[in-house]
């Protein structure tokens, strides 16, 4: 018995130092970016989700022109856009962010919380001449932390064959877009499609009708909120749009625009290539109808926000700020805008911008108004945009008036 | 624990053995070889232990680990923050009392139980009749059982992506079949009416855990003796009596480990959940897994997020329990 006890410690030690030593050595392998700050920067890295074409080489070839400028070679990384945020997490915790970062600027919120990212400002990065929700966007707590050189939001798309095949002009108020949505609802086509799925998008394509009437995210139980929920869910009971926008993303009501069983859409730019690709299908796009003539068309503000992370390398994170600022340089928004079927987010360049390129017309508008998610919550976004697409569902589904879904979610 | 019995068994044994070498009388062995024989037999038993620690090694990194850091997470105030800056503050059950006290927690619970044991039932009762059909012999059993087993080869958010199509209420397969019979006039919204959602989630969860059903309880049946079905028949036993008096108590050692083997599974499913509905229409099929997920993923309340999973978990573990009980009894059965 003795001697099988000895015989056994020994094994248990070992055993107990392999299962400390390996995390030991797996942490150890993160940390090698710590490289001394006075030593020449010739590569620097990057992050983003542009991982699918053509967006990730129309970025590629910015960034490397950009890298090229600053005298160094761009090391990218693109990751799926879902597992973008768990990566830099990750990344944060063991201290490896890449030099430059890029986010979806709803999540930059949470991002800048953590204290990861370096505020522009102390690299002199100029912020003239943004749009003011893009500024909105990429701020926290009064500085600016990220940048977008392009960006996009959604509008109201109508198939024109269509329309002028029922004789019905694009709506331009809330009147007009149930009358327009029930006379162009027959047989198998409906007159609207929207998503109002339970995910941050079905929130996202409500915010044009809540904001435009006056709506609050902050609090969600009035009487303006609750006439564009109103809205919302007397389209989805007429029929005029389909009940299964509960359940389709952004996506989904392309594809059915495309296949004409909706003849308008709320959608946004980045659509336009796969439109394009059926020659036959004639569209045309004006701003999301307001409840009455006269109030300002007020749309949510999308795109990627550019951000230096602090790595603690003050010379790369000074090579990273110059990408980054070049991203953002006007002749790189004009052409980033133009390929990616996005908009400049400089509101100098939107005049110029529009009368290139017509399609993109009403997003150039629409830009100059548009605001940031999160641009009144910052971190407690995520938790209110819930709440939104709660009392969508629940309003939409009828289990309960809009009033008291909102009462509802407003409460949870 | 298993594993230790086992190894204690074995090092019984042994010295069991070496004892009765040695009392060998005849050709006993000199004092210069029991030493030698000793540190044979240690390391042996270190040999042992060797073999051990990559296992132990992997338990404690993969299911060790996450397991407490889960446990410890659920009571700290858990943010984005704390990847990087590492601070979390211990917030007590505050975490707890905000997810269990939450009016959606209710639902969830009501969901998950209703899914369980929906899907449970009908991947059980449809895999075992399969099985008891496959037991038969005819031409092509073998392809149609392997055909069978399509649905478990597909990635889930595979299988999630075509059924939602099918599921479709305006251009969905389902509707168009259902139509063309004439069973029904208008689509039927599968999955965007509160009332139908769970039960056509659960539809798609049936069919994805028929072929594990099938597979092991076929593998049940294989086991029971061909005489027992003779002799029953002498007696007048076929059918269904066949059935209640053989085959059903010499299959439920299997039976009882693939329930609870179905139930651990079906409480933790999230991507059929999140590919057919994403919880929706109005939270209609959110589980407390698919909530768990949604809070700690998408809302970034870690901490309130590993509060719910470990709810899950201590639900898990009730079965798992049920679980090593039953497969210890189907052993020694």
């Amino acid at each position: 018995m003795k001697s099988a006890q000895r015989t056994t410690r020994r094994p248990l030690a070992l055993a107990v130092a392999a299962l400390v030593g390996l995390p030991l050595a797996l942490s150890a392998c993160g940390t090698s970016t710590a490289a001394s700050s006075s030593e020449a920067v010739t590569e620097i890295s990057v992050m983003d989700y542009y991982n699918n074409e053509p967006d990730k080489s129309f970025i590629g070839d910015a960034l490397t022109k950009c890298g090229t400028q600053a005298g160094v070679t761009i090391k990218r990384e693109t990751v799926p856009g879902k597992s973008l945020i768990s990566k830099v997490l990750q990344q944060s915790s063991s201290k490896t962010l890449p030099d430059v970062l890029m986010l979806d600027n709803p999540d930059l919120q949470q991002i800048a919380a953590t204290g990861a990212l370096a505020p522009l400002a102390d690299f002199k990065i100029s912020t003239d001449n943004f749009a003011e929700g893009v500024l909105s966007a990429g701020t926290y707590k009064d500085k600016v932390y990220g940048l977008a050189p392009t960006v996009n939001t959604i509008a109201l798309f109508y198939n024109k064959d269509i329309l002028d095949k029922a004789g019905v002009t694009p709506p331009t108020t809330w009147d007009e877009l149930k009358a327009a949505s029930a006379k162009l609802t027959a047989g198998d086509q409906y007159g609207l499609a929207f998503n109002a799925n339970p995910t941050y998008e079905g929130t996202w394509q409500f915010l044009p009708v809540m904001w435009s009437n006056g709506g609050d995210e902050k609090k969600i139980d009035t009487k303006e909120t609750e006439q564009a929920l109103q809205l919302w869910t007397d389209l989805v009971k007429s029929g005029s749009v389909s009940s299964s926008a509960l359940n389709w993303t952004q996506a989904d009501v392309k594809d059915q625009f495309m296949a004409g069983k909706a003849a308008m859409m709320v959608n946004g730019p980045w659509q336009i290539p796969a439109l394009d690709k059926q020659p036959t299908l004639q569209y045309g796009v004006v701003k999301i109808p307001v409840r009455e003539a006269g109030q300002t068309s007020v749309a949510p503000l999308g795109g990627e926000v550019w951000t230096v992370p602090q790595t603690g390398n003050k010379a790369r994170q000074a090579k990273a700020a110059e990408v980054v600022a070049c991203l953002n340089s006007d002749e790189n928004q004009m052409a980033m805008a133009k390929v990616r079927n996005t908009i400049p987010s400089k509101t100098t360049l939107a005049d110029k911008f529009a009368s290139e390129n017509p399609k993109l017309a009403t997003f150039t508008e629409l830009i100059k108004t548009a605001r940031a998610r999160t641009g009144e919550l910052g971190t407690e976004w995520p938790a209110q945009a819930t709440k939104i697409y709660t009392a969508i569902q629940t309003a939409l589904t009828g289990n309960a008036s809009p009033a008291d879904a909102l009462k509802q979610a407003q409460g949870q | 624990m298993s594993l230790t019995t086992d190894l204690s068994q074995t090092a019984a044994r042994s010295t069991g053995k070496a004892k009765a070498k040695s009392g060998r009388p005849a050709g006993s062995p000199t004092e210069a070889q029991k030493p030698r024989r000793r540190t044979r037999q240690r390391r042996e038993r270190i040999f042992q232990w060797l073999f051990l620690v990559p296992a132990v090694v992997y338990m404690a990194l993969f299911f060790g680990y996450p397991v407490v850091k889960n446990v410890v997470m659920s009571f700290q105030d858990y943010t984005t923050a704390t990847f990087f800056t590492g601070e979390a503050p211990w917030v007590g059950l505050a975490n707890y009392v905000t997810v269990l006290s939450s009016s959606l927690f209710s639902t969830s619970l009501l969901n998950t139980a209703l899914f369980t044991i929906g899907s449970i039932l009908g991947q059980f009762v449809i895999g075992l009749a399969l099985a008891i059909f496959f037991q038969r012999k005819f031409p092509l059993n073998g392809i149609l059982r392997s055909l069978l087993l399509l649905p478990w080869l597909l990635p889930l958010i595979v299988s999630s992506a075509v059924w939602r199509w099918i599921l479709d209420k305006d251009s969905g397969a389902l509707n168009r079949f259902l139509g063309d019979l004439g069973i029904v006039d208008t689509g039927v919204p599968w999955l965007t009416s509160t009332s139908l959602a769970l039960i056509a989630v659960v539809g798609v969860n049936i069919w994805i855990g028929i072929p594990f059903n099938l597979t092991i309880l076929y593998g049940g049946l294989q086991e029971i003796p061909d005489e027992l079905y003779e002799a029953g028949s002498l007696d007048g036993a076929t059918g269904w009596k066949a059935f209640r008096h053989i085959t059903w108590p010499m299959l439920r050692p299997v039976v009882s480990v693939v329930l609870v083997l179905g139930v651990v599974y079906t409480l933790k499913v999230l991507d059929i959940i999140l590919g057919l509905t994403n919880g929706g229409p109005a939270n209609s099929t959110q589980t407390i897994a698919t909530q768990s997920y949604d809070l700690s993923f998408h809302e970034f309340k870690f901490g309130e997020g590993a509060a719910l999973g470990n709810v899950l978990v201590i639900i898990s573990l009730v079965f798992a329990v049920l679980y090593l009980r039953a497969s210890r009894r189907a052993v020694d059965e």
